[in-house]
């Protein structure tokens, strides 16, 4: 699904190199969790996967079931079915939820060369999504994030996910900012949406939310690499003894 | 018809008034002696300090391409009463019948030649009340040479609302329109305007709202790229009335919108709002608002967004006068500007001004680009750049579109809207 290869980048502005060459492979159906301490360039992965501007790739490549990302807008690579949940859902006044997720929803079938979603199947499919994910119409209604709550930001993510029906979805932080009962939510609202068909990489930094979305495989990234890679195990082992047994131990 | 506005005003003392009943040849006569005293607009007025008069009073004929559109006309889908104008005349044969329940609509060149008539009193009044602090010479001009224009009075809650059209088919044309307007007490009237009116348009309308009355104004100016406007609305609302005006305007190399109110009654509202958009070096779009507060317990809002592009000016020049016994007023000015390059200003001059020591007023004026953080994210979500783009600019222009009380009129100005943007990125 995504392979990534010794992708290295830096900073546009500040000529710093953030990811040093990393490698990682996703097959379809898996979930794989990076795990690391801050400023490891977990965020940043997650950025240069979508688009975002202000990242130079100086070397390697990404690719989404044998399509090169790197050279796509961030419109053409969310078409072609990859989804970053943000760690800071961003607000957008004066656009209306709804708007925003039909828009965004047909946006991506014409790109597809795909019919549009007629109005009706539109809200019945959004009305069933935000039920599961405990979002009434009135969140619906309200102006993109404006005045939600972290936890109301975060199940409006995964609302948006289960609209788009990803094949790639990236979590970056999905976990900062919830309370307990807002991450089981979070959580089920993703462990609904696994398939055989589509792959997870989620970024955290505590082993808590991989309790309720149990990865297939973790990694550890330090320093722009992913250091160290092994099944679930390895994020208790985290939780437990930090990182630095296993910065030392690859060091 | 074409009065043409001389600055050294050698041409303004040799023109020929309209000739009318007593009454309205001393307003006539008293506008033209307004103009003389304190002379036509130029750059070195304060109040004109941000937007050249000149081609508004420039005495060269002036030139304005009509546009060819095949859009549908505005307000089409709304049951209203229709009066067209052609380049400042009215056209009796596009116009519906004048008559409907809860109104009376008669034409200003009628209406001149009575000697008995409500209108004397309103006249050039507000105009002429409007002319201090600060003089508003290009509306004096409009009361003394404008020969055509609307009488309205509302007596009850008008049947429809009533739509001035207001056609351009001459590319020289110099038009000039004066519309008097009464609301009796508890009446309402929605006014429509749409058009680009004429080569070079002068219009003044003068709004008198009697207590518990409500007056509702919505005008679309544009498209004609070259079009020349100056628009003023003088307006004077009693007690526990509603004055709520909302201007669109697309395109035009000049347009100055000035709206004055005087709020005389207590527990009344005036809210006046404006979206603007506009494309290229040679669009200058300039607001001047002044509202006045002298009454309890009375609430105002100033809401304007502008979104300039290519080298575009926006200009907005708004006051909330509050007079010493005017307790417990609410008053709010915003102007907004999005600018969609480096190239295009805006200038804006919000003013307060408060004698009366229990009030709450707020001003915020700003100025910024595109929000990028939000257009990455929209675009993350797969809507192309340009889509996402055109999206952010509508959601910047809904707090002024807000304003609309009627939702439907408020769709399809926002429709207007995309298909302004969406031609622009085509």
């Amino acid at each position: 699904m995504l392979e990534i290869k010794n992708l290295s980048v830096k900073l546009e502005e500040e000529d710093k190199q953030i990811l040093k060459g990393v490698n990682l492979s996703i097959n379809a159906g898996e979930v794989h969790a990076i795990m690391g301490p801050n400023g490891s360039g977990k965020s940043t992965l997650s950025y240069v996967l979508s688009g975002k501007d202000g990242y130079s790739v100086t070397d390697g490549s990404a690719s989404l079931e044998g399509t090169d990302l790197l050279d796509l807008e961030p419109e053409e690579r969310a078409a072609l079915g990859l989804f970053l949940a943000f760690q800071y859902p961003v607000e957008i006044p004066g656009v209306g939820n709804m708007t925003f997720l039909r828009t965004a929803v047909n946006a991506q079938r014409k790109q597809r060369d795909e019919p549009e979603m007629s109005a009706a199947d539109f809200l019945k499919e959004v009305r069933a999504r935000a039920k599961d994910l405990k979002i009434d119409a009135d969140m619906l209604k309200r102006p993109v994030n404006v005045g939600f709550s972290g936890g109301e930001k975060k199940r409006n993510e995964i609302l948006q996910m289960a609209m788009l029906a990803p094949k790639m979805c990236v979590l970056d932080e999905t976990d900062s900012g919830l309370d307990v009962d807002a991450m089981k939510l979070v959580s089920d609202g993703v462990n609904a949406l696994r398939s055989e068909g589509r792959s997870f990489l989620v970024i955290t930094h505590y082993q808590r939310l991989l309790d309720h979305i149990k990865p297939d495989v973790v990694h550890i990234m330090a320093d722009g690499r992913i250091v160290k890679s092994g099944g679930p195990e390895l994020a208790l082992e985290v939780e437990h003894n930090g990182y630095a047994d296993i910065l030392a131990e690859v060091a | 018809m074409a009065v043409q506005m001389n600055k050294d005003q050698d041409g303004l003392a040799k023109r020929a008034l309209p000739k009318g009943a007593a009454w309205a040849d001393e307003a006539r006569l008293s506008a033209k002696a307004r103009v003389e005293v304190t002379g036509l607009p130029t750059k070195r007025d304060e109040y004109w300090r941000y937007t050249d008069p000149k081609l508004l009073t420039s005495t060269e004929a002036p030139y304005a391409a009509i546009l060819e559109t095949d859009e549908t006309p505005h307000f089409d889908q709304l049951d209203r009463l229709k009066v067209v104008f052609v380049d400042g005349v009215f056209d009796a044969a596009q116009s519906d019948d004048l008559s409907a329940q809860g109104v009376v609509i008669e034409r200003l060149s009628d209406v001149a030649a009575l000697d008995i008539h409500w209108a004397k009193d309103l006249y050039g009044t507000l105009e002429t009340a409007g002319q201090s602090p600060v003089a508003r010479p290009l509306a004096a001009l409009n009361t003394a040479y404008a020969n055509d224009g609307l009488v309205i009075h509302a007596t009850g809650n008008a049947a429809k609302p009533i739509h001035l059209i207001y056609l351009h088919q001459d590319e020289t044309s110099d038009a000039m329109l004066h519309h008097v307007i009464k609301v009796d007490p508890g009446a309402a009237l929605t006014i429509l305007e749409s058009g680009p009116a004429a080569a070079r348009f002068s219009k003044v309308i003068e709004v008198d709202v009697a207590q518990e009355g409500q007056f509702n104004h919505v005008q679309v100016q544009g498209r004609d790229h070259e079009r020349r406007a100056v628009t003023h609305c003088f307006a004077r609302i009693s007690r526990e009335s509603a004055f709520k005006s909302f201007t669109l305007t697309f395109n035009g190399v000049i347009t100055r919108n000035e709206c004055v109110i005087e709020i005389l009654g207590d527990d009344a509202s005036a809210h006046v709002a404006g979206a603007c958009v506009g494309d290229g070096r040679d669009f200058h779009h300039d607001d001047t608002v002044f509202i006045t507060h002298d009454a309890v317990n009375c609430e105002s809002r100033q809401v304007f967004k502008k979104v300039l592009r290519n080298g575009a000016t926006g200009v907005f020049q708004g006051k909330i006068l509050v007079k010493k016994d005017a307790q417990k007023t609410d008053g709010y000015q915003i102007s907004q500007s999005l600018l969609l390059d480096d190239d295009s200003q805006f200038l804006a001059k919000p003013e307060l001004e408060i004698y009366a020591d229990d009030v709450a007023c707020s001003h915020g004026s700003t100025s910024g680009a595109i929000d990028e953080t939000a257009l990455f994210y929209l675009r993350s979500r797969g809507v192309p750049h340009k889509e996402a783009s055109n999206l952010l600019t509508l959601a910047f222009l809904a707090e002024a579109l807000e304003e609309i009380a009627d939702s439907d009129i408020a769709q399809e100005l926002q429709d207007r809207l995309e298909g302004w943007l969406g031609r622009r990125n085509a």
